[in-house]
């Protein structure tokens, strides 16, 4: 049985129809058809899923889509400024943190939350806070030096 | 099992209300949405969302003892200036729950309800004698966190029952207490081994302590002996107790005999950070991040 319910996705409201136990990343994914949150594990351990919750970052593939209503909801889509690329997407790329690509917009998204916690972070602490999304290709270093690039042009 | 309802609940009244005719609680949905896709346990028919509940929520200080509303979150929890200070071991545990997307919607009163005998959060609740606050329609109950625990995955609360607080007592000046993980990862990690102790110094000389053991045993629980042990300032022997007091599983991530033998070493620097707390240095928190080494 589904019920009405909307969800303001990147600034935009789309009223949708939900089952109650619909996650966060399908409502996204499949009623709305941003498909740039990945579901890798769909089980909390890899962060593909990662998107923003009023500045917080949730692993979507675990928050119920219903729990979401009322609250500013920022997926990959909704970092760069129109043709702009956000900072840290232009730094992925500078610094070859993409390979294959499947994990980074949940990468993106958690390093944004990060720095909006921490701007300048060390590379500890970037490495760390990046921990809970896995990465299968890049070995993790341009990634960890796209973040420390916007970091550093920020304190600039 | 299909969901057939949410109600997001905008008073406690009114979740206590939906929990009397059946509904089960939802917060962050960290270990409820995930355990329901691994087959654990199917998501309840009926379901009350109960984050938006702010009176739940937040850190207060009163007389000789601190409240935790249950949906303080894991994030809240590890950053608050007084837990830092004095109950040092829930900060340990809070920091390294999950991932910073855990901690910023995972809550206290979830992570204890869940009830795993490899919670963090546990032992640092059973050593500083928290109490749980049980809300039904018919009233609120309170009892000792180390009495809530039945077996892995349950309590002795009645479904209908909510947590909506944790109390604790603030151990006294010169009291160091530290939490303290095998894991295998960083974050999104839960204990394959965890070890709580909550020292007090006179001096140089332990008086008294606390010891506690995660993913040893069925339930999170102190462990006495090493308690005497380390308390006669016998750390050695205290570990060893830990060790003997550990009755492990095997399963993907440890065999039991792993599992003993690492229960003694995470027992050993547990006990010497809380031991270097109450003597007033400082080991930052989480205190498992001392064993990390350098990131690279």
């Amino acid at each position: 049985m589904k019920v009405p319910a909307t969800l303001d996705v990147n600034g935009v409201r789309y009223p949708i129809e939900l089952a109650p136990n619909t996650s966060l990343l399908v409502a996204v994914r499949d009623a709305i058809g941003l498909t740039g949150s990945k579901e890798g594990c769909d089980d909390s351990e890899c962060g593909a899923c990662m998107m923003l919750l009023d500045d917080r970052p949730v692993n979507s593939c675990s928050y119920l889509a219903l729990q979401a209503e009322g609250v500013e909801i920022t997926t990959v889509e909704g970092l760069a400024d129109g043709d702009e690329l956000h900072p840290l997407q232009a730094a992925f790329l500078a610094e070859s943190g993409v390979q294959c690509g499947f994990c980074t917009p949940g990468m993106l998204v958690s390093a944004t939350a990060l720095l909006r916690a921490n701007p300048t972070p060390t590379e500890d602490e970037a490495r760390i806070a990046l921990s809970g999304n896995l990465c299968r290709c890049t070995g993790y270093d341009g990634i960890v030096k796209a973040v420390l690039r916007v970091s550093a042009d920020s304190s600039t | 099992m299909t969901v057939t309802s949410l109600l997001v609940a905008k008073t406690t009244d009114e979740a206590v209300e939906a929990m009397a005719e059946g509904a089960r609680p939802v917060a962050g949905g960290t270990d409820l949405v995930v355990g329901a896709r691994q087959g654990k346990a199917a998501l309840p028919d009926r379901l009350v969302a109960i984050h938006r509940l702010e009176e739940l929520a937040g850190i207060a200080s009163r007389e000789g003892s601190i409240a935790i509303g249950a949906l303080t979150t894991h994030a809240t929890i590890a950053s608050d200036p007084l837990v830092l200070e004095r109950l040092t071991a829930l900060a340990d545990a809070s920091a390294i729950v999950g991932s910073h997307a855990t901690r910023a919607w995972g809550t206290i009163g979830g992570n204890v309800m869940n009830a795993s005998p490899a919670m963090e959060t546990g032992g640092p609740l059973v050593c500083f004698d928290a109490t749980a606050s049980l809300r039904s329609r018919s009233g609120t109950r309170s009892l000792a966190v180390a009495d809530l625990f039945t077996g892995p995955g349950a309590t002795i609360a009645d479904p209908d029952e909510l947590l909506v607080a944790l109390e604790v007592r603030v151990p006294r000046v010169g009291t160091g207490s530290c939490y303290l993980r095998l894991e295998y990862r960083r974050q999104m990690e839960i204990a394959v081994v965890g070890v709580t102790a909550v020292a007090s110094v006179d001096g140089e000389r332990v008086t008294d302590a606390r010891v506690a053991i995660t993913a040893l045993a069925p339930t999170v629980r102190r462990v006495p002996e090493a308690e005497a042990a380390l308390a006669w300032g016998d750390a050695e022997g205290a570990a060893a107790a830990v060790a003997a007091a550990a009755a492990p599983i095997s399963d993907v991530r440890a065999s039991d005999r792993y599992r003993r033998a690492m229960a003694a070493v995470i027992a050993r620097r547990a006990m010497d950070v809380a031991v270097a707390r109450a003597r007033g240095d400082v080991v930052p928190v989480p205190a498992n991040q001392r064993y990390w080494g350098s990131a690279r």
